[in-house]
């Protein structure tokens, strides 16, 4: 009735991840086959993650034994076996919904049509990109990164901040303005320092309403 | 006003920043945190082997599989199943795995020991539904083939326990045959199913262990009848009740036939009134008997003498028996004395002598002991030692070893009801100068360790002693008032009764109170919590108050079961006064009253639709008279498919509190043709939402008018084969009906009806909005729709010049009997999960932008700005919408993996999410609870209100000083060529 792949005990053992990774190069045979029992059937898939290759592997986003594997929204839940395999019992014949929750990865949830009439026949497609698969293989379509990544110090991001900014201004005002003032013609300058010292000092009073004055 | 033009023009000029607010890696636990619970213990397996790490493993009421350190009790690994797939019987095979048999008995899964990772699993497909049990032989050498035997669905399966092959399977078919046990002979490779055909008649099947044929079959029949359950005392006697409970029924199989004997229980416990419970002991030819609030203890002798062995009162905890060491049983007891706990250890074969007594403190809080397991180990002088996982009233679980709480876990936050927050009492005393003197070296070295690690200069050491001041920042944890309302109290309603208060800057439990209303008492058999309300929030000025909550609860589980109510006060936890049981409790209504001592006014409605006042005190009343005529509330009949709404009429005729209780008029109804729709879901709008504008202005400079009324009822409906689970359900016979209808008038605004779509929905409703999430079959996925209503009859009201002279009817008060003129706008999109709750932002004065909070399937929280549910997206926006942030339209709603508010966690089992707002307008706090519980805070626009977290300011500090610096430099600098110039 099922069709299950069947490990020695040994292979069992998780601690082993080349065991598991033999385990997914040495299954290639189709294991999507919808068993019949009493009135429901049986699905059966793999879920693949791919280890070794992301960035991260298996430390540091979620463990295999992690990743649950939920049926129309819910309704039934289950857990992967070490070599990635799942199965559902006892589902009735129409169209299910089958969703993979693993953090650190992101699945599609995938359309399972389970036929009364031929009983065995089953098709799958992913969802969100109408995808047909020829075995129920779900492989995430990306990982997820949770976390902003911290941009590595630089000096334009404290010349940009709004305290680099002051400085830079400063900067300018302190070693550019010298300069505008040393090429000023002489006789220019006297006439405007004259004209300065006649007006007084603008002061903060000055602008102010002349009320203080009289 | 400046502040909010200023907070307006700022969220004009962040709107523009990218979507959602999203996290750094070091940031994680500043803002959030987030705790692990499992539930409710059911079963506990010890696996305490010489070598490597001892553990307990245990399953729950959550449907949690756990195993535990036994050292101090932290989770090693945890795995939480279905909602169906509740946990039967768990047990330990071969050494390292962990068995368990769930769903009625119908799967079977095997769990690595050390990590959790499920091994393999078989699924029973039996032919009828049965009482489950698992054998898997625990006590034989592990070097011998185990078999693990499980019943379930009316069949006997022998799987093997390294892989899970089913050996042989045996289908006791025969409907009317009751298995009650099995058992496997020690020694032979016999299997005994023992059990009632019918009511009167007793069948016991010995079965070859080997093959699952049946050896031997006997048959005895009884003329009084079996009820209740059976137990196994020894490997060859079972002790039931007769149908009268009058008489205890001993059988014995073995030795080649069976006999039945009877003997009345009243010759062993004395006269005795009311129902009869036999406990399981398991092992050791005893038994316990709990009739007249006692437990008897008695043991049968070989040849089938039953002898009382000991009477105790009913508040103790029996633990199954344990082997101890050359056939000896111990039996562990946990007895309530006061405020401590006697356990005692006994042996089965020697009744008298205690194998260890110990009296261990107990909080009261925690109430009486509900289950206890008992393990030995070997002490250092070979003396038996006991330690006891005693599980409370409360659901909590202590781990007791020589007469000590080694630890313990509130495992009841794992089963949250309801949320409600408090605010922490304000800053009495002034920060005293001594104690910033003190602090200022430390301020100052903080603030350049934080400089470094701002600047990439921080060694690793230092990161970590950053990281963990961060953390510790004692500003978080203060047990007062702060400016910004980041600082409050939780207070949680849990299954067990009780209720917690946590602290939203670490979540710690500031108390924890077992409510004595919420208890089992002659009055109130099966009391439950419901929710819980705010009831009293003193003026900040009155400062010896406290504030209170309302907790309801109820006597039953129906919904016209006596209602209980109790007051609590928020800072301390004690109970103020309670109330019940009285009349049935289906629906609260906080109103927007509050005496004058700010006790807020609740109406309370009863199963006939009556309206209870409280506070029952005059000043309440004569407040409620005055807005009588203004009070309407409406009741949903989902199994009628009918919405009634009502009215105040008079003051009751027939109840003791005339004066308080109000009998409803009937105003409208909505009757929904209950064989084509059935109500799947209703939502209203949060009653504390603010709303900051009632105008919303488009491109092109127009104004549109939300249509905002408290008084609007989203209500979904669904054909009958849509209303089920996915799967079910074929496109062409599956519709949903989403209705916005008047709670005053019951005028249905909108309705709107999509094809081939089906339930579950999960709906928000906030301002002039709602928001829902359903299952679209023809595309075979997701969908949320959003719809938002306009008010037409103000649209008229854009002329300015119209404004100014004061033509306008926008102070007109709105009513519900004036007919707006209402027209919504719809748009709907894919949306990839599952989703358990939903929920929207609340901030102080809702002018910061909203999030959709959704729980996904994989019980992480998703935070979805409500721009991307906005009709008003098109394929091509213009320029003017795209300047106003409209986001060119897409098939499916975007799922950025940083705007996970839960980042990299789970909240395990997630059930609800609850926002509150800050005091800070940019923010505004998050609560979800499952199994696990998670808080956090987000600011949908940023924090545009006030600086971030890592805002340095030693930068900040440093700047200032170079700048003073500067200005010296360039006076003296300018001073000299002054004197130069005068030089000259």
């Amino acid at each position: 009735m099922m069709e299950l792949e069947r490990w020695g005990p040994s292979k069992f053992l998780p601690t082993s991840r080349l065991l598991i990774v033999l385990a997914f190069v040495s299954c290639l045979s189709c294991v999507f086959v919808a068993g019949r029992s009493a009135d429901g059937y049986t699905i059966n898939g793999r879920v693949k993650i791919p280890t070794g290759a992301g960035a991260k592997g298996f430390g540091l986003l979620g463990k295999i034994s992690d990743v649950k594997v939920i049926l129309n929204g819910g309704q039934k839940v289950t857990f992967l076996r070490p070599d990635g395999y799942f199965s559902f019992y006892n589902v009735p014949a129409g169209t299910h919904l089958i969703e993979v929750a693993a953090i650190g990865y992101f699945f599609s949830p995938v359309r399972v049509d389970v036929s009364a009439r031929n009983p065995g026949k089953v098709q799958a497609a992913l969802t969100e990109n109408r995808r047909g698969l020829i075995e129920l293989v779900l492989e995430p379509l990306r990982e997820e990164q949770y976390y902003e990544i911290r941009e590595p110090f630089s000096i334009m991001s404290v010349v940009k901040s709004p305290m680099g900014l002051m400085m830079g201004f400063m900067l300018i005002v302190v070693f550019l303005m010298p300069k505008l003032v040393e090429n000023m013609d002489p006789e220019e300058m006297r006439r405007a320092q004259e004209e300065m010292r006649s007006q007084g000092v603008p002061s903060l009073s000055s602008l102010l309403p002349s009320a203080a004055r009289n | 006003m400046a502040a909010r033009i200023l907070a307006v023009f700022l969220l004009l000029f962040l709107s523009a920043a990218p979507l959602g607010s999203s996290l750094y890696e070091d940031q994680v636990g500043l803002m959030d945190w987030h705790q692990k619970y499992i539930g409710k213990v059911k079963h506990a397996v010890f696996h305490t082997q010489r070598s490597g790490r001892k553990r307990v493993v245990v399953s729950t009421e959550e449907n949690v599989i756990a195993s535990l350190d036994l050292r101090h009790g932290d989770i090693f690994w945890r795995r939480v199943l279905g909602a169906n797939d509740v946990v039967d019987a768990i047990d330990v095979a071969l050494g390292k795995f962990v068995i368990t048999l769930s769903s009625d008995g119908s799967t079977i899964r095997a769990w690595n020991l050390p990590d959790g990772l499920m091994v393999w699993e078989t699924f029973i497909r039996g032919s009828k539904s049965s009482k489950s049990l698992l054998l898997s032989g625990t006590n034989s050498k592990v070097d011998k083939d185990n078999t693990i035997l499980a019943f379930g669905e009316g069949c006997l399966v022998a799987v093997s326990s390294a892989d899970g092959e089913v050996l042989w399977k045996k289908d006791f078919a025969d409907a009317s045959f009751e298995v009650q046990q099995i058992i496997q002979s020690p020694g032979r490779d016999v299997v005994y199913v023992l059990g009632f055909v019918g009511s009167s008649s007793f069948d016991a099947y010995q079965i070859n262990g080997k093959n699952g044929e049946v050896m031997h079959h006997d048959t005895a029949s009884f003329a009084g009848g079996f009820s209740g359950n059976t137990l196994l005392v020894s490997d060859d006697v079972l002790v039931a009740l007769d149908a009268a409970m009058s008489h205890l029924i001993t059988i014995s199989f073995q030795g080649g036939g069976l006999s039945i004997n009877e003997k009345p229980i009243s010759n062993l416990v004395g006269d005795f009134a009311g129902p009869v419970e036999i406990l399981a002991l398991k092992l050791g030819r005893m038994f316990a008997l709990k009739a007249n609030k006692l437990i008897t203890f008695i043991s049968i002798s070989n040849d089938g003498k039953l002898d009382v062995l000991e009477k105790i009162n009913s508040a103790a905890a029996i633990s199954d028996a344990l082997s101890v060491s050359d056939g000896r049983h111990a039996v562990g007891l946990v007895q309530q004395v006061d405020n401590k706990v006697e356990f005692t250890v006994k042996l089965g074969n020697d009744w008298n002598t205690n194998l260890l007594k110990e009296t261990i403190n107990m909080d009261h809080q925690r109430g009486f002991v509900r289950k206890v397991f008992i393990n030995n180990y070997i002490r250092t002088d070979r003396s038996h030692g006991f330690r006891a996982l005693v599980v409370m009233e409360d659901h909590s679980l202590l781990l007791v070893q020589q007469g000590e709480i080694v630890w313990g876990r509130e495992d009841g936050l794992a089963s949250i009801l309801d949320v409600t927050t408090s605010e922490l009492p304000v800053e009495k005393d002034g920060v005293s100068v001594s104690k910033v003197e003190q602090n200022l070296f430390e301020w100052l070295k903080g603030h350049i360790l934080k400089l470094k690690g701002t600047l990439m200069l921080a060694s690793p050491e230092d990161m970590v002693v950053i990281q963990g001041m961060r953390l510790k920042s004692s500003e978080k944890s203060k047990m007062t008032r702060d400016h910004n309302g980041f600082r409050k109290l939780l207070i949680v309603l849990t299954r067990g009764g009780k209720l917690f208060a946590l602290h939203t800057g670490d979540g710690r439990i500031i108390w924890s109170r077992l409510l004595e209303s919420l208890r089992k008492s002659e009055a109130c058999e099966h009391p439950t919590g419901l929710r819980i309300y705010t009831w009293q929030v003193p003026h900040h000025h009155a400062m010896d108050e406290n504030p209170s909550v309302l907790v309801v609860g109820r006597c039953q589980q129906n919904l016209d079961a006596p209602g209980i109510l109790s007051f609590v006060d928020a800072y301390t936890g004690s109970e103020i006064k309670s109330v019940g049981p009285v009349h049935s409790v289906l629906q609260v209504i906080p109103l927007p009253f509050t005496d004058s001592t700010e006790q807020r006014l609740h109406l309370l409605i009863d199963a006939k639709q009556r309206v209870h006042l409280y506070p029952r005190s005059r000043e309440a009343l004569s407040i409620f008279q005055q807005e009588r005529s203004n009070i309407y509330w409406y009741s949903v009949e989902a199994d009628k498919s009918i919405i009634r709404g009502y009215a105040i009429k008079r003051t009751c005729v027939h109840e003791d509190a005339g004066d308080y209780c109000f009998e409803p008029r009937d105003l409208w109804s909505v009757v929904f043709p209950g064989k084509s729709e059935k109500i799947v879901s209703t939502v209203t709008q949060k009653l504390n939402e603010v709303v900051h504008t009632q105008a919303k202005v488009m491109a092109e400079q127009e104004l549109m008018y939300k249509y905002i009324s408290k008084n609007l009822l989203f209500v979904a409906t669904a054909s009958p084969k849509a209303s089920h689970e996915i799967g079910s359900a074929i496109p062409d016979e599956s519709f949903l009906v989403v209705y916005l209808i008047d709670t005053i008038t019951g005028r249905i605004l909108q309705r709107m009806t999509h094809q081939g779509c089906q339930a579950p929905v999960h709906a928000v409703f906030s301002e002039n909005w709602v928001v829902y999430h359903y299952f679209n079959l023809r595309a075979h996925r997701y969908e949320m729709s959003v719809i938002e209503i306009y008010d037409q009859s103000r649209a008229d009201n854009k002329d300015v010049l119209k404004l100014v002279v004061g033509k306008h009817n926008l102070t007109s008060p709105t009513s519900s009997y004036s007919r707006p003129e209402v027209v919504a706008k719809s748009q709907s999109y894919f949306f990839t999960h599952s989703v358990k709750a939903i929920t929207v932002t609340l901030t102080a004065k809702g002018i910061t932008s909203k999030q959709l909070l959704i729980g996904t399937i994989s019980d992480q929280v998703l935070a979805l700005d409500k721009r991307y549910l906005d009709p008003r997206r098109s394929l091509n926006p213009s320029q003017a919408e795209k300047e106003e942030g409209v986001i060119p339209l897409t098939d499916s709603l975007p799922i950025i993996p940083q705007s996970y508010v839960t980042h990299a966690l789970k909240v395990e089992g997630l059930r609800g999410i609850v926002t509150v707002p800050a005091k800070l307008e940019s923010t505004t706090l998050v609560f979800s609870y499952g199994v696990d519980i998670f808080f956090t805070r987000l600011a949908p626009s940023r924090t545009y209100d006030s600086l971030t977290e890592d805002f340095s300011y030693a930068l900040l500090l440093i700047t200032i000083v170079a700048l003073i610096a500067a200005i010296f430099v360039t006076w003296v600098w300018s001073e000299r060529k002054e004197l130069q110039e005068k030089w000259r």
